[in-house]
């Protein structure tokens, strides 16, 4: 799972691309591919283009140049090669729906028609991915009435009806406290390895993917740095993404980044994330 | 007194009423189907307070035609689908629409009042824009609503699965190629083609009891994608028809009978949702299921 192997085709390819808006570029130049399978972190300051790389790999968001790829064709919206899990919880809490419901939308919700016909076949596929994330004990409770992380899974489902090359999580772990989390990454670390799904995985906290993970992308200040946690993850490697010190601590199978100068000076830096601000472990 | 019952209710010939008002009866089972069904999104999509916008828009439109002397529910669609789209562009944030709303609703109710006031024409029609009036549905207008019935239905039949999409999570659904964009304005003209319709029934006043009530107490008491839109349409059938056999035999407008067992079965639906709620809505096998094992 570290490197692509030749005759696969990648999940993802993007070659020289770039996202600016306006003025301000997000990130030049990224060559990256993701090969089938293959787990790979996105980490960053709030503001880095990293949402805005997943909506560019969602076909939502043009790149200013360069080209994106999903399993060897040019991408396109409303790919079922894509599978999504927004960062935003956008269910209202009030809709009249089951996680069963849920899950059902994203296999068929995309095709006209009332969903009469073919319902059978609907059905047994709803449940193949509800106990494929673990969620049918709760299938037939109403979304209102599940705990973020059951909520959390029902949205994995959802995302993974399609049977997708590639898995695009934007802090899927953001609501979720440190147990469910667990859940949520192992979960989709089994599905990377038993189905070839390729994971590009938006997060603040680097922790809650350091053992699944096989690279690292890291966008700060129009600039990115792409390789294993441990390559990317240096004092050195980020003190020159950030062009500002940086430390960065090993200690006790965790990672922590900390501003090296003193805060004051570093809170004026927008491009520097809050973890390494405060010091805590986000 | 006994003279006051007689107006609510009076029952003596019901058989040669029903006969002679089987239209109104056709209407109300139409305004049952289409008005139950639209009322799921109405509910869904946070868009009573639009409706009930819509409907005043309608009613404006409704009374320059009486007074101009054209096609009455020409007029009325024509002031429906004017709303619907005005909202439907500018209000995409539901805080800005409500907004938009507020501002046009009583002017459209201050342009309805006016057209009326010119007219010279026979009151009843005045009154019945805006309360409803039983036995306003001719042939014409039986044609009027089962053409607009059958446009509404096709385009629900179509627009279901991706509108259900767009609207409970349209993140996902935009991502999945669903144009979540151009369904909201495709919806909002479908949603005033039913306003229109049903402000020649039951008045503009009272639209809301047949789009929103009926699925508001439909979504008491279930949360299955099936049984909401079922139920839904089977509460509205109910109070139309029903409201208008009541109505057939007395002398008072058709309105409040609808409306009142719209809210009476919203009442019951309320009571149904909180003796559920209380013994949880099941399929939840036992707590420990709320953080299971992974199995995946």
């Amino acid at each position: 799972m570290t490197t692509p192997t030749a005759p696969l085709t990648p999940a993802l390819e993007l070659a020289g691309a770039s996202l600016a808006h306006g003025h301000r570029v997000l990130w030049r130049d990224l060559d990256l591919r993701v090969a089938p399978g293959e787990f790979i972190a996105v980490l960053g300051a709030n503001g880095s283009g990293k949402t805005s790389m997943l909506r560019a790999i969602l076909g939502e968001q043009e790149l200013t140049s360069g080209t994106v790829r999903v399993a060897g064709r040019v991408v396109r919206r409303g790919s079922r090669q894509v599978g999504y899990v927004p960062q935003r919880i956008a269910i209202d809490p009030v809709t009249p729906i089951r996680a069963r419901d849920l899950v059902r939308l994203g296999v068929d919700g995309h095709r006209w028609g009332t969903g009469i016909v073919g319902v059978a076949r609907a059905r047994r596929r709803v449940q193949e991915l509800l106990e494929s994330v673990g969620a049918s004990a709760f299938g037939d409770a109403p979304v209102s009435q599940l705990s973020g992380g059951e909520l959390q899974r029902v949205r994995i489902a959802e995302a993974l009806a399609g049977d997708p090359a590639l898995l695009l999580c934007d802090e899927p772990l953001a609501a979720l406290d440190l147990a469910q989390a667990q859940t949520v990454v192992s979960l989709l670390d089994a599905r990377r390895r038993e189905r070839g799904t390729a994971l590009l995985f938006v997060t603040h906290d680097i922790n809650a993917v350091l053992g699944a993970a096989d690279r690292v992308l890291y966008l700060a200040s129009g600039r990115f740095r792409l390789g294993a946690p441990d390559e990317v993850l240096t004092s050195a490697g980020l003190s020159e993404l950030y062009g500002a010190p940086v430390d960065v601590f090993h200690t006790q199978g965790r990672v922590i980044v900390v501003a090296a100068t003193d805060p004051g000076a570093a809170q004026h830096d927008p491009h520097i994330p809050e973890h390494v601000l405060t010091g805590e472990p986000s | 007194m006994i003279s006051s019952v007689d107006d609510v209710f009076n029952f003596s010939d019901y058989g040669a009423l029903i006969a002679l008002l089987h239209n109104s009866i056709i209407a109300g089972a139409l305004l049952g189907l289409i008005g139950g069904l639209i009322g799921v999104f109405v509910m869904m999509r946070d868009l009573s307070f639009a409706v009930h916008g819509i409907s005043e828009l309608s009613f404006a439109g409704a009374s320059l035609a009486l007074l101009i002397g054209v096609d009455v529910v020409a007029g009325s669609v024509v002031g429906s689908l004017a709303a619907a789209l005005i909202f439907g562009a500018l209000g995409v944030r539901a805080r800005e629409r409500s907004s938009i709303i507020g501002v046009l609703m009583p002017f459209g109710l201050g342009l309805g009042v006016l057209f009326l006031s010119l007219y010279k024409g026979r009151a009843a029609n005045k009154f019945g824009l805006l309360t409803g009036q039983i036995v306003s549905i001719d042939d014409p207008g039986l044609i009027w609503l089962s053409v607009v019935s059958v446009v509404v239905l096709a385009a629900l039949a179509v627009l279901w699965r991706p509108l259900m999409f767009a609207t409970v999570d349209p993140e996902i659904a935009a991502a999945r190629g669903v144009p979540v964009r151009l369904l909201s304005p495709v919806f909002m003209i479908v949603l005033g083609l039913t306003v229109a319709m049903s402000v020649k029934t039951i008045g503009a006043l009272l639209v809301l009891a047949l789009l929103v009530t009926p699925a508001a107490a439909a979504m008491r008491v279930t949360v299955s994608m099936l049984w909401v839109p079922v139920l839904s349409v089977v509460f509205a059938t109910v109070s139309m028809v029903g409201g208008i056999m009541l109505a057939l035999g007395g002398r008072l407008p058709i309105s409040p009978y609808i409306t009142t067992i719209s809210f009476a079965i919203y009442l019951g639906c309320r009571l149904v949702g909180r003796i559920r709620a209380r013994r949880g809505w099941a399929a939840r096998p036992s707590p420990e299921h709320r953080t299971p094992a992974l199995t995946a």
